[in-house]
């Protein structure tokens, strides 16, 4: 994996462009935000959760965004690391059915009941092929993704009970979280890029 | 050894938006103090963090807790150019709102505040939501952290178009985007990985 920087190459921003040299203006935010990527993604010891589990989790985010270049560039990513062509598959498979909208969910009971949003609560269906920690992982995955004010005690139960430990479970969690940043600050300044420099 | 999830059955939930300081209970169990490893300390950036479980939760995975604090702090703190510190805190707030991290938003709610002095503003926000008319720049960084935080994402040309009509630059306008970024990131970790509690004998605060 080269160094490219990766909400640049999301984005679609040339070296040198003016987003680019706005982005520049805080190399804090540009080398942190690498910084975070190379945690998750290029990790110095893999812990409690493998590389494939990481690539598997984030092709599943980027495709449930409908994020095109997001979702090419984490399946490339996962392709690296070897799967089996029917985990592949398996998680095309739950990506087509976890797609929906967000943010949805319930409020603790209360004057922002009136606020609740019903949704999908998705179940992995195709659980012989991710296995319990993977199909655990991607239903907990799209709480997260489309309607996180529904987390519970007992959602992280169910992971712990499928093999993730308390440390997997705070990586887990930041992958998501981080994702849901990096999808969102690349989609938006390829938005802006489009736009040309504003008048 | 089996690892079992923290429960707080006790513990009386906030049932609404308020500027009120909120304490907050982890469903894991953070290391101790005073197991923390020199590296999980590191992580940490401020020392004073070491007191929050949540924070101390975090550190369990101490690379990714350091990069995404320093991320945090500069989108929100490097002022030298830029959006200023109160709209950052707007989109933070706004995007809290959106998702439904009462938490986050009880935090930069009181941020917004501080920084803009327009606390019946911010009072709106929370007690109306998203759609409170804020005034045409306001409303224009809210619906587009409100864009953003959609999934798939509705942010598009006509929110740049509204932002630049109403008098933000394209430096300004890559400050919204990381800020209400941002903060899908942590209402994400706020929200799933423990619960917020009312404080006693704490006055609110602005």
């Amino acid at each position: 994996m080269n160094g490219a920087d990766v909400i640049d190459t999301l984005a679609g921003l040339a070296p040198g462009s003016p987003l680019a040299a706005i982005r520049d203006r805080k190399p804090v935010t540009r080398d942190q935000a690498q910084a975070s990527y190379r945690a998750l993604f290029e990790p110095a010891e893999t812990g409690d959760v493998t590389l494939q589990e990481r690539f598997a989790v984030a092709t599943f985010i980027a495709g449930l965004h409908a994020q095109d270049e997001a979702a090419a560039f984490y399946t490339a990513g996962l392709a690296r690391t070897g799967p089996a062509d029917a985990l592949v598959g398996a998680l095309s498979a739950e990506i087509a059915n976890g797609r929906t909208t967000g943010p949805y969910g319930a409020y603790p009971k209360g004057p922002l009941t009136e606020e609740d949003v019903p949704g999908l609560l998705y179940t992995a269906t195709n659980r012989a092929v991710l296995g319990p920690r993977l199909g655990a992982a991607l239903e907990h995955v799209h709480m997260l993704v489309f309607h996180p004010r529904d987390a519970t005690p007992p959602a992280l139960q169910r992971l712990l009970d499928a093999g993730w430990s308390n440390a997997g479970i705070v990586t887990l969690s930041q992958l998501v979280a981080f994702l849901a940043f990096q999808i969102r600050a690349a989609a938006g300044l390829r938005v802006l890029a489009a736009m040309g420099t504003a008048p | 050894m089996t690892e079992t999830v923290i429960t707080h059955p006790e513990n009386h939930e906030p049932t609404e938006f308020t500027l009120a300081m909120l304490d907050w209970l982890p469903w894991l169990e953070p290391p101790a103090e005073a197991a923390l490893t020199e590296r999980q300390r590191v992580s940490l950036v401020d020392n004073a963090r070491s007191k929050s479980s949540y924070f101390r939760l975090l550190a369990r995975d101490p690379d990714i807790l350091e990069a995404r604090t320093r991320t945090d702090k500069d989108i929100f703190y490097n002022t030298a150019s830029g959006l200023p510190r109160a709209e950052r805190e707007l989109a933070a707030a706004a995007t809290s709102r959106t998702n439904g991290c009462i938490y986050c938003a009880s935090v930069h709610a009181r941020h917004a505040i501080t920084y803009s002095k327009r606390s019946d503003d911010i009072q709106r926000l929370l007690a109306t939501g998203v759609t409170a008319d804020l005034g045409e720049r306001w409303n224009a960084i809210v619906a587009a952290s409100v864009a953003l935080a959609a999934t798939p994402i509705a942010f598009g040309p006509e929110h740049v178009t509204r932002l630049r009509a109403a008098g933000l630059d394209d430096a300004d306008i890559v400050d919204v985007i990381n800020g209400a970024a941002f903060f899908n990131w942590a209402n994400r970790l706020m929200l799933s990985l423990g619960e917020p509690a009312q404080t006693v004998g704490i006055a609110s605060k602005t």
